[in-house]
């Protein structure tokens, strides 16, 4: 009884600490690890074809794309398609983008996730584990991008968004499926870092081409995937609007007063009894 | 062993069981109108929470991939955790701060509190896609600790064996339970100053769920202070449920209530409508300064704007002017009034923040369906129920006389 108490005490002082310190580790890992995979989309080279997403779907064993109306309202990627490209009528003529997961450097949904489902490996790739998650869905109010999409029609429901083809491709060698098919060479798979000098090399070399932005070099703190593209992003339907530091930052501060408020509090009570304990033995009754 | 002592000890086992099945008997009539109301709601709930076992989340309610948290999170946790609150505010007052006046009524509001988070944590598993790897950030295989839905979990489940610690020596003196309760009274102390720090940081840990959600909530809701705003409401938002309670239960339960008690009544009203006044002060000032911290004065003139006017002077301001008028005038019905719009103003912040702001920009909005309300009812009702069953039977609002004298605190 004894011994189970003690290590009941123990999990909980290690799970306080590591609140205060499992931040920083996380944090650590993030900025030694610079070589991230990650994924270039060009949104000047896409032709729509949509290959991709017939791509996708075949790798992940997701039902086939319905015929797609290119004239429709935008669509969004959900829980039978992981990946999804829209034409815009921009102000330079049909732009297209494509969208899935941005594959976050400091993600929020991994930061969100209470049991470690979300999970950013050390390649860069964002993976949802199935046997850990319970469905909470808080990495869906969390994401910035809305990318997590949950099986609301199940009674084993699932969250599905691109996984960057990792387990399946990646771990294996081989690049994600919509990258190693793309017929126009809009998708280019590498480094993280190495794919940022070539999306400058590209705006720099036909500046009347592109914008002057790489979507994701700063973008919620830093994306794997990156986009360029002809025109504004803000008219190809993507959130502008993101701040430049990472999402889980905005949790840190209340993630680091526990620790001490855990201590400071208890003490603080404790000291407030002892002083009013004395203070009503005198004059007995007399509370307020 | 003496196989005279065996045979007492199994008799008293015996006799223990049959006391606690004869409990189980209704005690009161059976065919009051809160009945006729509630057991039908109760029998459709539960009819509603099998077919969202079967056929997933989405077979009853009205959650979209935009739109992941509705009802059942933000008014079933997030509003039903705010009001728990009277619990560790009363037991400071009471065990810290010494305050003895309130002792009367600190067992109703723990075991309110108990019952409230023992539900509301059920509605959480209504919630779950998949309730049963809830199981995962508790034994320690994975440990999400950056998560703050982590820590609101892991305070849920420890301030609730906090709580049911408070409450204990109340059933040890129901099964007459001498040495248990002489132990479980001991603990009390350490159990309020463990659950006051779990409360503190659980009531502005719920808000600090939603800082990652930056751009999602309506700028007049979102700020970085919402963790302390929840923290302070949840004051307020106790003592008004424990007024609010109090004035309910003692019409229902007359009965069950010493005459000492009676007359306490009143001054502890008075003395809990002094606090809602301060802290309603506070928390307003504290809005204030978020409104004009964030340059928010554009957004004034919106229909979004005239909402959150509605909220901060119809639902604070005004309630905190009440309670300052009637505690003066030593009004009660007045108390009870400003008691209930602090309620009410406390239920739509935390709906604004959760569900009315949340996307309130996207084309198609959430509105829960009847099939969502009736579950929730079903979650208030079965807590009525048991909460019921209890002040029945233990000595809650009452005082046993026989324990009285050992047990002076
Ligand atoms: S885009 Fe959303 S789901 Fe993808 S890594 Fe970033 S936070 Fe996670
Ligand atoms: S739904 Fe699953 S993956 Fe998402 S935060 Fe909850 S446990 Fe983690």
């Amino acid at each position: 009884m004894d011994l189970d108490r003690r290590k009941f005490l123990k999990v909980i002082g290690i799970t306080s600490l590591s609140l205060a310190i499992g931040k920083d580790i996380k944090a650590e890992d993030t900025k030694v690890n610079k070589e991230f995979n990650g994924v270039l989309y060009d949104a000047s080279r896409c032709k729509g074809c949509h290959g991709c997403e017939y791509d996708c779907s075949e790798a992940n064993s997701l039902p086939e794309p319905a015929i797609i109306d290119e004239d429709a309202p935008p669509r969004k990627t959900d829980e039978t398609r992981r990946t999804v490209v829209n034409k815009f009528e921009t102000s330079k003529g049909p732009v297209f983008t494509k969208i899935q997961c941005m594959h976050c450097n400091e993600p929020a949904c991994v930061a969100a996730c209470l049991t470690q489902a979300m999970y950013k490996t050390p390649e860069g790739a964002v993976i949802w584990r199935e046997d850990k998650c319970m469905g909470c869905r808080y990495c869906m109010i969390s994401c910035p991008f809305d990318s997590p999409k949950f099986e609301y029609h199940s009674p084993n429901p699932k969250i599905e968004k691109c996984s960057m083809c990792f387990e399946t491709r990646i771990s294996q060698g081989e690049i994600p499926a919509c990258a190693e098919n793309c017929p126009n060479d809009a998708l280019l798979f590498g480094n993280r870092r190495e794919l940022i000098s070539e999306a400058r090399r590209r705006i720099y070399e036909s500046p009347d081409q592109y914008i002057e932005h790489i979507y994701g070099e700063h973008e919620a703190g830093g994306t794997c995937w990156l986009y360029i593209s002809p025109v504004p992003f803000k008219e190809l339907g993507m959130n502008t609007k993101l701040q430049k530091e990472s999402y889980p930052a905005l949790t840190k501060g209340f993630l680091y007063s526990v620790p001490s408020i855990f201590v400071l509090v208890p003490a603080l009570l404790l000291g407030i009894q002892q002083a009013t304990k004395i203070n009503i033995l005198p004059k007995e009754n007399e509370d307020e | 062993m003496n196989k005279d002592l065996t045979d007492s000890i199994a008799a008293e086992r015996l006799s223990v069981w049959k006391f606690i099945l004869s409990e189980f008997k209704p005690k009161g009539k059976i065919l009051t109108p809160f009945n006729v109301i509630s057991v039908p709601i109760i029998l459709v709930g539960i009819i509603l929470i099998v077919i969202r076992f079967w056929k997933g989340i989405g077979a009853v309610t009205n959650l979209s991939q935009e739109i992941p948290w509705g009802l059942w999170i933000g008014f079933d946790v997030v509003t039903g955790v705010a009001f728990a609150g009277g619990a560790y505010v009363l037991t400071f007052m009471v065990y810290i701060l010494n305050m003895r006046k309130y002792h009367s009524i600190v067992r109703v509001t723990v075991l309110n509190g108990f019952l409230a988070y023992l539900f509301y944590a059920g509605a959480l598993l209504l919630d779950l896609g998949k309730p049963w790897n809830v199981i995962n950030p508790v034994i320690g295989n994975n440990f999400g600790v950056s998560s703050v839905l982590f820590l609101v979990a892991w305070h849920f489940l420890l301030y609730m064996i906090a709580q049911l610690i408070e409450f204990s020596p109340a059933i040890a003196e129901w099964l007459g339970a001498r040495r248990a309760h002489k132990i479980l009274s001991g603990m009390t102390l350490a159990a309020v100053i463990f659950g006051i720090t779990l409360s503190i940081l659980h009531q502005s840990g719920l808000g600090a769920l939603y800082l990652m959600a930056k751009e999602k909530i309506h700028p007049l809701w979102y700020s970085e202070f919402i963790p302390v705003l929840f923290f302070v409401s949840s004051i307020f938002a106790g003592l008004g449920m424990v007024i609010f309670e109090g004035s309910i239960s003692h019409k229902v339960f007359f009965k069950q209530i010493s005459d000492e008690h009676h007359k306490e009544q009143r001054g502890i009203i008075h003395g809990l409508a002094k606090i809602c006044t301060a802290t309603l002060f506070v928390y307003f000032f504290l809005q204030l300064i978020v409104f004009i911290h964030g340059k928010r004065w554009d957004l004034i003139n919106t229909p979004m704007g005239y909402w959150y006017l509605v909220e901060m002077l119809g639902f604070v301001l005004l309630p905190m002017l009440l309670f300052f008028y009637s505690y003066r005038t030593n009004n009660i019905l007045m108390i009870r009034l400003a008691s209930i719009l602090t309620m009410l103003g406390v239920i739509i912040n935390r709906l604004n923040v959760t569900i009315i702001g949340f996307r309130w920009d996207i084309a198609v909005h959430y509105v829960p369906s009847w099939m969502e309300i009736v579950v929730t009812l079903t979650v208030l009702l079965t807590e009525i129920w048991i909460f019921r069953w209890v002040i029945r039977r233990m000595p809650v609002l009452w005082e046993s006389t026989i324990w009285k004298k050992d047990n002076p605190v």
